[in-house]
């Protein structure tokens, strides 16, 4: 019994078999540290020699209190705690709560600014993936993949620096728009991107898409079935590799995605490989969604003409009173939003990525939820990994891409 | 409102003699504890609401009673629909029957609104704390709940801000 101790033995009494307390399996803890994990996840694993019997895991190490924070801050201050939900994903968390915002006050965003948008969180998307396929090979020992992974990922992230000064926590769509325009050095930088990317996509494929080794690890490893996915709100690629057609771009489109020719990857193995076979397809389909909306960039502002909630161009500031007064009203007090909440869902790289945004009549959320789509993946791992191996856990937990900064919020 | 979402708001109207507010073409459906469990499996089994999408709460104390709502966001993937569901909780004794047994995603977002918000949900097969430690005082996001500052700790000044901590007065 002496494995349980520092836990509440009653509380953990009905998460294990019988056997764990006649010593016949081993209890071991997996994590909070440690390099599969992917972040400050504990795995309180019961083992039968490699073999998994239960698997419970453990979050909130790595807890901020966000959802509070955002509470005391008004709503344009509250986006930079956006950006440290999913350090992966900082594009497109400011993308999904700048939605919610413009819902709840019911603000425009002009053609230019929403082409950038998608051209930034398609680019945060490849970078997310890049992070999740380089981390992929490194779990399952091919750290080379890594290293290319993350060669390409520096590109993209010069190209978030180019446009906001930062390489991660960018902060740089705002409520109404985004924060100024792309510099001239954008367009050539992206096509750079373009050029030489899908020469590095067929890399990875030729290192591992037909890896015998790859292969005996993955296929028919962790299967995961469209009912018990979507029982468990498991969304994103993870969802996809299970054989349901569902992305919100696709289903409810935004920021223009209708204009867009992309495909969605479904693959209906539900297993590992089905899952990693949809993140590198993935890889594709953005790069195609990246080109056209660059090529059809609009010209025109890049930010809403409503001085009551955007603020006037710094040009404006010095010649006109009224800029100088909005300006000064926007940054210290903030914009009023109505009494009443909406609920606004991007698809993020690993799935539905919603705001539940409540205004109060004043300048502060009142309440501010984040549904989080690794939170709801991360959760049917239990189920999947049962009677698999040690090794295949570490598989498995690679391919539903966890980030546990988006779990604990 | 959807056109598709007007059949099933008048089911649940009829059935539950519920009502509904609208706000930017989202609607909100209003239910009473006693029927939360019921409107879920029937939105599940018979209108295709697959998706339990989000789960939250609110508190809102001190102007309110019942002092909390929780938030059931459902999401149809076949109808392409979404429908939130409220239900006002009291603030005296919060307690919701699980809607586990319907929804398997609801077990982590019924811990993390018990955690959060100290609502009891009952009859949920695994009520330990998520996001906080065990033996955390009290629940966060509650409006009477501070913000509060703890000062962080940093190599240079490690013992220093040690002694101000609370519990270096035990």
């Amino acid at each position: 019994m002496t494995q349980l101790e520092e836990a509440n033995y009653e509380q953990y009494k009905h998460l294990v078999s019988e056997r764990a307390f006649t010593g016949e399996t081993m209890l071991l803890n997996m994590g909070p540290q440690h390099p599969s994990t992917h972040g400050v996840l504990r795995l309180l694993l019961e083992l039968d020699g490699e073999t998994v019997v239960n698997a419970i895991p453990e979050i909130g190490y790595l807890h901020t209190g966000v959802e509070k924070n955002m509470e005391y801050k008004t709503y344009i201050k509250a986006e930079v705690m956006t950006d440290r939900l999913d350090y992966m994903n900082t594009v497109g968390n400011n993308l999904s709560y700048c939605m919610a915002v413009e819902k709840l006050v019911d603000l425009d965003v002009p053609p230019r600014a929403q082409a950038i948008r998608v051209i930034l969180t398609e680019i945060q998307r490849i970078i997310s993936h890049l992070v999740w396929i380089g981390t992929f090979g490194l779990d399952l020992n091919a750290s080379s993949m890594f290293m290319y992974a993350f060669r390409e990922r520096e590109m993209l992230l010069d190209i978030l620096e180019l446009c906001s000064g930062q390489r991660m926590m960018t902060t740089f769509i705002r409520p109404g728009g985004i924060w100024r325009d792309v510099p001239v050095e954008f367009e050539a930088a992206v096509r750079d991107f373009i050029k030489i990317f899908p020469k590095r996509i067929d890399e990875y494929e030729a290192l591992l898409t037909k890896n015998p080794i790859l292969l005996d690890r993955l296929v028919g490893i962790g299967y995961l079935d469209a009912a018990t996915a979507l029982q468990h709100g498991v969304t994103g690629p993870t969802l996809r590799a299970s054989g349901v057609d569902w992305d919100l771009r696709k289903a409810r489109p935004y920021m223009g995605y209708e204009q867009y020719d992309f495909n969605v990857p479904v693959r209906t193995e539900g297993d590992t490989y089905a899952r990693y076979i949809v993140h590198v397809e993935e890889l594709r389909e953005s790069l195609k969604i990246v080109e056209q909306a660059l090529n059809k960039l609009p010209m025109g502002s890049v930010r809403s003409e409503n001085r009551k909630f955007v603020t006037p161009p710094r040009s404006e500031i010095g010649v006109s009173m009224e800029a100088l007064i909005h300006h000064f009203k926007l940054w210290t007090e903030g914009f009023p939003a109505p009494k009443a909440s909406i609920y606004s869902a991007v698809e993020s790289p690993r799935g539905e990525l919603g705001v539940y945004l409540e205004g109060d009549g004043g300048p502060k959320p009142y309440r501010v939820h984040m549904r989080t789509p690794s939170f709801d993946n991360l959760s049917v791992l239990p189920k999947i990994v049962k009677g698999t191996l040690v090794a295949d856990l570490v598989a498995i937990l690679a391919s539903i891409d966890i980030v546990l900064g988006d779990i604990d919020r | 409102m959807d056109k598709r979402l007007e059949p099933i708001v008048k089911v649940l109207q009829d059935k539950f003699n519920v009502t509904y507010e609208e706000f930017r073409g989202e609607v909100h459906v209003f239910l009473t504890i006693e029927q939360i469990i019921e409107a879920l499996t029937l939105l599940r089994d018979n209108h295709e609401f697959e998706l339990l999408s989000a789960m939250t709460a609110v508190d809102y104390w001190p102007q309110q009673s019942p002092r909390f709502h929780v938030i059931y966001q459902m999401s149809s993937l076949a109808k392409n629909l979404t429908l939130q569901l409220r239900i006002p909780v009291n603030g005296d004794q919060p307690k919701v029957p699980t809607a586990t047994r319907v929804y398997e995603v609801a077990n982590w977002r019924e811990r993390e609104i018990a955690d959060m918000f100290g609502v009891e949900f009952e009859g949920h097969p695994d009520p330990r704390r998520i996001l906080m430690p065990e033996d955390t005082e009290g629940h966060p996001l509650r409006k009477d709940f501070p913000l509060g500052y703890e000062e962080p700790q940093f190599t240079f000044n490690f013992e220093e801000i040690d002694l101000r901590k609370p519990y270096a007065k035990e």
